[in-house]
């Protein structure tokens, strides 16, 4: 069990260094002319030389990514371009709205999902559990945005014409500030995170999703039930964290919102910032979710 | 074989082989421990021996489908321990297998006649409407329909499917087949007509054969010698009359008594010899004689050391034993009581 | 020479031998939804190729902007009316059109990004199962970095970067999907390595190339052509997904995701700018998944599994 662990841990960390390499490797070998952004149009070449050096982007590639690992583990990484905000900062703003909507959806989802099961099992075959079939292979098909604008559409538009101002339009309000405010504002989210997420869960455990066909082919019934379980959570992990689409369409400055922004400025540290945050969170779910799996299953730890 | 220099030399030589392999717990299983023998060119040798006494190891081995651990391996002249894989390749034609499985060993997602020319296109022999042609004389040759050319491997039963692994085995003329188990998988009307058809590809294509089985009375019927294994090592090597009429080793006899006879007054008079316990584990061998701990005349010296492979008595020199108090003609080894207490892994019988 | 014997065995079956492809093709063609949905992707195949008669048809090329009478007074996007079938988008273009061309731009990336994944996810899949040791050990590593990823964000970075265009959409997404093809692929060609037929084709001297792609891969087959199937409207919705966050194509190209895109300022206006280009989607990805259903059932047909 130990071995076990230590060799699950050993993984992730390699993984997670692969993935800052990889990353850092990806966004510097691309040219950027953020030094020229940042000083303006008129800047003269010594001007722009002066911001390099102070972003520090004239040093060469290798000693960059020296320096942000040395600084990252000391829980520094680095400053946003525009404002000199430090990163962490960002992400800790960010990060509470995220996890809202995250979290909410997740609520709604086990609670569809237990509705899901309950049907299939108490009455199977029947047209009701057919209809969750249909269901969930409609919402499957059913882009992200296009779910989220449609729900505003109806649903604040509509409604709001029709004199029920339920919903906004979009846009956040933090717990603190009232949890009446707070749900209102997150609802539509996560009424449209829990439907796509829903989706996949129904399909996958009615067999139909792609990660587990290989698996149907070779493995046994009952350790196909545990890998399917997981291979639902790495799923929803990977999607669930970072719900750029739904933040961007809702208005919601969560992390993927604020990571779109900062692409479109260039702001490369913010970038690396939250990318190499969102990978290391789903490394450590992944990590967890093994631990649980081995946990409860010996047989998973000889893998 | 081993003494006279006037014979010419086997066409298959194994020398002291030995094959380990490592477990999960780091412990290391001896499947081939020890072994040599030699397989004239013509001749057909069975191997008999129980589940798991490393017989398909050792065919294996032979193919040069595993490396040795230690030993070596002779084939015409050549030495194929430690040749390389592309070393081994031309070799390939003249050594060929055929496997227990009819299920198995046929690619399911590949028609027959391409499984067949397989050998023809791995080594680049011949194509096309040739390849064909020749396929379907191999398919003829074993008795199928060549106009089932096409066909998928789940199209046929079980023994047509063996005749299919034979025609692969046979289509590049090989010199020496390895037979693991060739009937084990089948029913025992079949059985017969794959053997039939074994004996006479062996006189029409000068084969040799090495025939592993766990079915002595199969064996009997194709070998011209048997050599029979017990955990990994040879306990008894002879021409085939010789094993049945003059059965040295009590595990050979043991073997024998569980045959199925036909006629029923022999039946009952035979005497019925029931091994105690199971087999030993292959990781932790019994000491000295390794079956010593199942063997009805088991004594002290049986636990002291290994008795080596040697000829008994004054039996031919082509019939070797390795066993200290091999049986007598005509010994009845139900009545034994073997002399040894207080052993540990020995089961009350 | 031994003549020929008489096999006294059960004959062997009277259809000539049929592979598991063709098998599993029998099947489709009797699931009545797997043909509609079929049917309804040749439909917008078709739309897409003769895109420029539907153009030619209502007269309005595709980025060609009518703002006389394609906009209001006001300069909103007009309705559903005689001239234009599916009304007018905010620079007073034919949206019945640009979405007979948004076709083009789905499907292509579609097809295209789906083959390089494919293509790529298989070969490193045979790869890493077969040849085990450090090539495996590199692939697989390389494979849980790239599935550890939150793919949409680096996506989208990286197109910011390099400019959007055809080809890097293409690229980009292919360059994350190939992972989870690699992975199924190399989890049962680990299994299947261990069959005899492999251990057979070794003893007649066959190269580890040629057992890969000669024996292993037919058996492959299966679960790649589905996945393939299953894979193409996740493409697209993806392409959309980027078109959307302004990655697409550079304008005035049409293709779905910019269109709805550009009708967010207008829902409340204008629902047709955002109604048809979504069902449009929406009908493309649903039918590509219905059919890809039924090829998944059509190769593994399960008493247990609901449709």
């Amino acid at each position: 069990m130990v071995m076990f662990l230590i060799r699950r841990l050993g993984h992730g960390i390699l993984v997670l260094w692969l993935i800052t390499v990889a990353v850092f490797g990806l966004f510097f070998v691309a040219p950027s002319n953020v030094a020229q952004t940042l000083a303006g149009r008129q800047a003269t070449p010594e001007t722009i030389a002066l911001i390099k050096q102070r972003l520090g982007l004239d040093q060469p590639v290798w000693k960059q990514y020296l320096d942000f690992i040395k600084n990252a583990l000391h829980g520094n990484l680095g400053y946003d371009y525009y404002h000199q905000v430090p990163v962490t900062t960002i992400i800790g703003q960010a990060l509470p709205i995220t996890v809202s909507l995250a979290l909410g959806a997740a609520v709604l989802w086990l609670l569809l999902g237990v509705f899901n099961g309950v049907i299939s099992a108490v009455h199977p075959r029947s047209l009701a559990d057919r209809g969750l079939t249909l269901f969930s292979l409609f919402f499957y098909s059913f882009p992200s945005f296009l779910l989220g604008l449609l729900l505003l559409y109806f649903l604040y538009f509509r409604l709001t014409l029709a004199g029920f101002t339920w919903f906004p339009a979009g846009g956040y309000t933090g717990i603190t500030q009232g949890v009446g405010s707070w749900v209102q504002h997150l609802l539509l989210p996560w009424i449209a995170l829990a439907l796509l997420l829903a989706a996949t869960y129904t399909r996958l455990t009615r067999g139909a999703m792609l990660d587990v066909l290989g698996e149907d082919y070779i493995r046994t019934a009952r350790s196909k039930g545990i890998r399917e379980r997981r291979v639902i959570v790495r799923h929803g992990l990977r999607s669930a964290l970072t719900p750029v689409v739904i933040e961007t369409v809702f208005s919601l400055p969560g992390l993927g919102q604020t990571a779109v922004v900062a692409i479109n400025q260039q702001d490369l540290p913010v970038i690396i910032g939250i990318v190499l945050f969102a990978s290391a969170a789903v490394v450590v779910a992944n990590i967890l979710v093994d631990i649980v799996y081995a946990v409860l299953d010996p047989r998973v730890r000889l893998h | 074989m081993t003494e006279a220099s006037t014979e010419p030399q086997p066409l298959l030589r194994v020398q002291d082989v030995r094959k380990e392999f490592p477990t999960h717990r780091g412990e290391v299983v001896r499947a081939v421990d020890g072994v040599s023998l030699e397989v004239r060119k013509g001749e057909t040798l069975g191997l008999v021996g129980e589940t798991g006494c490393g017989k398909s190891t050792l065919a294996r081995c032979i193919a040069h489908l595993y490396d040795v651990t230690s030993g070596s391996v002779w084939f015409d002249g050549n030495e194929l321990t430690g040749l390389s894989r592309r070393a081994m390749r031309p070799l390939r034609r003249e050594i060929q297998m055929i496997f227990q499985d009819p299920y198995g060993s046929l690619n399911p997602r590949r028609r027959v006649g391409s499984i067949i020319g397989d050998p023809f296109a791995i080594h680049g022999i011949s194509k096309g409407a040739e390849r064909k042609k020749r396929v379907q004389e191999l398919m003829e040759l074993v008795g199928l329909n060549p106009e089932h050319y096409n066909r998928f491997p789940s199209d046929f039963s079980g023994g047509q499917r063996q005749r299919i692994g034979v025609a692969r085995a046979l289509a590049l003329r090989p010199k020496l087949v390895i037979c693991d188990e060739p009937v084990s998988a089948l029913d025992v009307s079949i059985q017969a007509q794959i053997i039939n058809l074994l004996a006479d590809l062996q006189k029409d294509f000068d084969l040799t054969y090495v025939f592993i089985s766990h079915d002595l009375s199969v064996v009997r019927h194709v070998s011209d010698r048997i050599a029979v294994m017990y955990l990994g090592k040879l306990i008894e090597v002879s021409p085939t009359d010789q094993l049945f009429e003059q059965t040295r080793h009590p595990y050979t006899r043991a073997l024998l008594s569980a045959l199925p006879v036909a006629d029923p007054d022999t039946a009952d008079s035979r005497e019925q010899i029931i091994l105690a316990g199971d087999i030993p584990s292959a990781t932790n061998p019994p000491q000295g004689c390794r079956f010593h701990t199942r063997c009805p005349k088991a004594r002290a010296d049986c636990v002291a050391s290994e008795p080596p492979l040697e000829p008994v008595f004054d039996d031919d020199p082509a019939h070797r034993t390795a066993c200290f108090f091999p049986l007598t003609i005509g010994e009845d080894l139900s009545t034994a009581v073997p002399e040894l207490v207080d052993l540990p892994d020995r089961e009350a019988s | 020479m031994t003549a020929a014997l008489e096999v006294i065995e059960a004959p062997a079956k009277a259809i000539e031998g049929r592979s598991p492809v063709l098998l599993a093709m029998r099947r489709l063609r009797r699931d009545k939804v797997a043909m509609i949905s079929l049917a309804v992707i040749v439909l917008i195949v078709l739309m897409a190729i003769f895109a420029p008669v539907v153009a030619a048809i209502t007269g309005h090329p595709p980025n060609e902007q009518y703002r006389q009478i394609g906009l209001t007074p006001d300069g909103l996007p007009r309705g559903p009316n005689g001239t234009f079938w599916f009304g007018t988008d905010d620079l007073g273009r034919d949206v019945l059109v640009r979405i007979a061309y948004g076709a083009r731009i789905s499907l292509l990336v579609g097809v295209a990004a789906t083959a390089i994944t494919v293509v790529v996810g298989v070969v490193l899949g045979l790869a890493a199962g077969f040849l085990g040791g450090i090539v495996d050990t590199i692939l697989a590593r390389l494979i849980d970095v790239v599935l550890s990823v939150p793919f949409l964000l680096v996506a989208i970075a990286l197109v910011s970067i390099t400019g959007p265009s055809l080809s890097i959409t293409v690229l980009v997404i292919g360059f994350f999907s190939w992972a989870s093809v690699a992975r199924i692929v190399r989890g049962q060609v680990l299994s299947l390595r261990e069959r005899e037929f492999v251990e057979a084709a070794r003893s007649l001297g066959a190269g580890d190339t040629r057992i890969m792609f000669v024996d292993v891969l037919p058996n492959v087959l299966a679960p790649v052509i589905v996945y393939t199937t299953l894979l193409i409207p996740v493409v697209i919705v993806t392409q959309a997904t980027l078109s959307f966050l302004g990655l697409g194509l550079p304008p005035p190209t049409a293709d779905w995701g910019g269109m709805i895109s550009e009708s967010q300022n207008y829902y409340t206006t204008a629902w047709w700018f955002i109604l048809f280009p979504g069902i449009a989607l929406l009908i493309t990805t649903l039918a590509f998944n219905l059919f890809g259903d039924g090829v998944r059932d059509a190769f593994d047909p399960r008493a247990d599994r609901l449709r």
